[in-house]
């Protein structure tokens, strides 16, 4: 077994590949991290101009071929990354086509001031700190092996103790000093070859984190474009539901519906015209009448609950007034929308009611309720209110909690204030504009 | 009695030709949409149309269009709706200029053999007949205005003079004598101010109210 620490030690090691690897990313990117001050700094050092104008040409000049170089730039950082590292740094996605078109309009995207601030500002930093790694190991390699070559060297100890002291004093303090120092300066330069791989493996880290962030995607925008890209998917997935329910209906309308009609009326035919049939079999006739109507009943039923024909036809008020009349209390509507709204949103507010009303009359033991469904700015506001018993609780009710859910789903705001005793009222919020 | 009839779907166009047959009509026409219906109702001249609300080529109201031009323009001619559902604004429509020879009923109802033909004669009589469910959303619109000081039975029983009840008819729905039902009726006539005339014209001016309430 390997402790930790030893396992880091030996993966820091200076023979290790991972220690070479790094500091052959340190060191490409150094020539790379210097080319834009080289080109700022640089003209000024072989011609220094005295008048404005040419001090304001220079700039401009060099500032200009800055520019042009960012991006070049930027994609030799991202290939020296994947190969020397095989790391990744994705491109930021391109932005919306203009007018203006290359490094003009370049100039108004945030993606090209991130990446200066990557070549100016962030890059010199990890340039010195490369050409700090190169010492290191070029310091650490000469002074590890000075053991090697120390008796070549003249005896250069500035104290030179050993002058003043007899011959054998002096030998042994000579030996002793010059023994001293290539111990400290072997050990100094072994302490650098270890350090090094520490030091490459920060430099590649803060590197390729710099490259993420300032060359790679912008993260905020990314966010951005993904809820935006989310919101989207959500919007088309509640309204393919939508459809779906729309189509059920239909097909139910249509099909079954129609059949239906068809068999109660023929069987209703026969209740009413057979004569001379057996009693046991007129029986049977009539149960069969019956469970028809019933069938139908049920069936018209399941429809109202999926999305009726009338709110697609008729709208809120039409499809609300046929939910209110059902219900066996009186009922208060209100309906003012002036203009319909989407049909995802009518679809979730005649939910709301007709599902609140439900809850009402199984467990309210209301005497009367109110409904009121106003477009009240950018929101469609649909209230709910009864003089019932109180305490409904959507930790409770599946009722309430698909309500809610439903109302989520279009990013509306669902509100229920049910004290025992009562009186409860629910309030939703649903967004006209999805 | 002549009878013609509207409706898309051939599976119900084919139940009503036959319940129609059987029960003693003569179909004379059978239609699958509304200038169809137009046609046929001008060369056959019958007694009653059955008609379909929701019909080619819009699939939404055709049928109560159809339904308010064969009003206007032959006025002998009955109508009676069939419709996937009830809504109010059609009912209103068609009760705005005339009360009588109208039906508007749910297309379910036709299960329902024996009540649909009693509407069916009742209307082709010139009588009214309401789905239950038009009247209790016209109810639910009425909450407010001079009905309010209807009692709830005196409002149970406007509801069933709507669908076109006679008084014995509303005395058997309601399970009271057909002297109360008169009692009551002449209440509602009291509170909504209505005149007295001849027959039934005050039955249906009380309807009309009814239905007019906010018009």
């Amino acid at each position: 077994m390997v402790s930790p620490p030893a396992r880091s030690l030996r993966a820091h090691a200076p023979w290790t590949r991972a220690a070479w690897r790094d500091t052959a990313f340190a060191l490409s990117g150094a020539p790379l991290h210097a080319a834009c001050w080289a080109i700022l700094v640089l003209p000024w050092t072989v011609w220094v101009p005295v008048d404005t104008l040419s001090v304001l040409g220079v700039l401009a000049a060099t500032f200009l071929a800055v520019l042009a170089l960012a991006r070049p730039l930027t994609r030799a950082h991202r290939e020296r990354a994947w190969a020397v590292l095989g790391a990744d740094v994705p491109e930021p996605p391109p932005r919306p086509g203009g007018v203006l078109r290359g490094p003009l309009r370049a100039l108004r995207t945030e993606d090209l001031w991130r990446e200066l601030r990557y070549h100016l500002l962030v890059g010199p930093l990890l340039g010195a700190a490369a050409a700090l790694l190169a010492l290191a190991w070029a310091g650490g390699a000469g002074l590890a092996a000075y053991a090697l070559y120390a008796w070549k060297l003249p005896n250069a100890d500035p104290l030179d103790i050993g002058a003043h002291a007899g011959t054998l004093a002096r030998f042994t303090v000579s030996l002793g000093s010059h023994t001293v120092r290539t111990a400290v300066l072997t050990a100094a330069g072994l302490a650098l070859l270890a350090a090094a791989p520490w030091a490459a493996a920060a430099v590649r880290r803060l590197d390729l984190r710099a490259m993420r962030a300032l060359l790679g995607p912008d993260r905020a925008r990314e966010l951005e474009r993904r809820v935006e890209d989310l919101a989207g998917k959500r919007a088309d997935v509640v309204d393919a539901a939508d459809l779906e329910r729309r189509r059920i209906e239909r097909d139910l309308h249509d099909g079954a519906q129609q059949r239906l009609v068809s068999l109660a009326m023929n069987l209703g035919l026969a209740r009413e015209t057979l004569t001379g049939v057996p009693e046991p079999a007129m029986r049977v006739i009539v149960e069969a009448h019956e469970e028809a109507k019933a069938a139908l009943t049920e069936l018209r039923g399941l429809i109202r609950g999926l999305h009726p024909a009338v709110l697609e036809d008729r709208g809120l008020d039409a499809a609300l007034s046929g939910v209110a009349a059902r219900v066996p209390l009186p009922v208060r509507l209100r309906v003012d929308v002036p203009e319909r709204v989407a049909a995802t949103v009518e679809a979730v507010a005649y939910f709301v009611v007709s599902e609140a009303l439900t809850n009402v009359v199984k467990h309210a033991g209301a005497a009367s309720v109110e409904v009121e469904v106003v477009r009240d700015g950018p929101a469609l506001r649909v209230r709910v209110a009864d003089d019932g018993a109180g305490g409904a609780d959507p930790a409770r009710g599946t009722g309430l909690t698909g309500l809610a859910r439903r109302v989520r789903s279009v990013d509306g705001t669902f509100r229920i204030v049910s004290p025992p005793g009562g009186p409860t009222a629910l309030t939703v919020e649903l967004p006209c504009a999805l | 009695m002549r009878v013609v009839i509207a409706e898309d779907s051939v599976l119900l166009r084919a139940g009503l030709i036959k319940l129609l047959e059987t029960s003693g009509f003569e179909v004379v026409a059978a239609v699958g949409e509304a200038d169809g219906l137009l046609a046929a109702v001008a060369e056959h001249r019958p007694d009653l149309a059955v008609v379909d609300v929701r019909m080619p080529p819009g699939y939404t109201d055709e049928g109560v269009r159809a339904a308010l031009v064969i009003r206007r323009e032959s006025p002998g001619v009955a109508v009676l709706l069939l419709s996937q559902y009830v809504e109010e604004r059609y009912a209103a429509d068609l009760l705005s200029e005339h009360t009588s020879g109208i039906g508007y009923l749910l297309k379910d109802r036709v299960a329902d053999v024996s009540a649909f033909l009693d509407a069916l004669r009742r209307v082709a009589a010139g009588g009214t007949a309401l789905d239950p469910e038009v009247v209790a959303q016209l109810l639910l619109r009425r909450n407010a205005d001079p009905l309010g000081r209807l009692t709830p039975r005196e409002r149970d029983v406007l509801a069933l003079m709507a669908e076109g009840r006679s008084n014995a008819g509303i005395a058997g729905a309601l399970t009271v004598s057909e002297s109360a039902v008169a009692k009551h009726i002449n209440s509602i006539f009291t509170k909504l101010d209505l005149p007295h005339a001849e027959g039934d014209h005050r039955r249906v001016l009380a309807v009309l109210r009814f239905l007019d309430g906010d018009a």
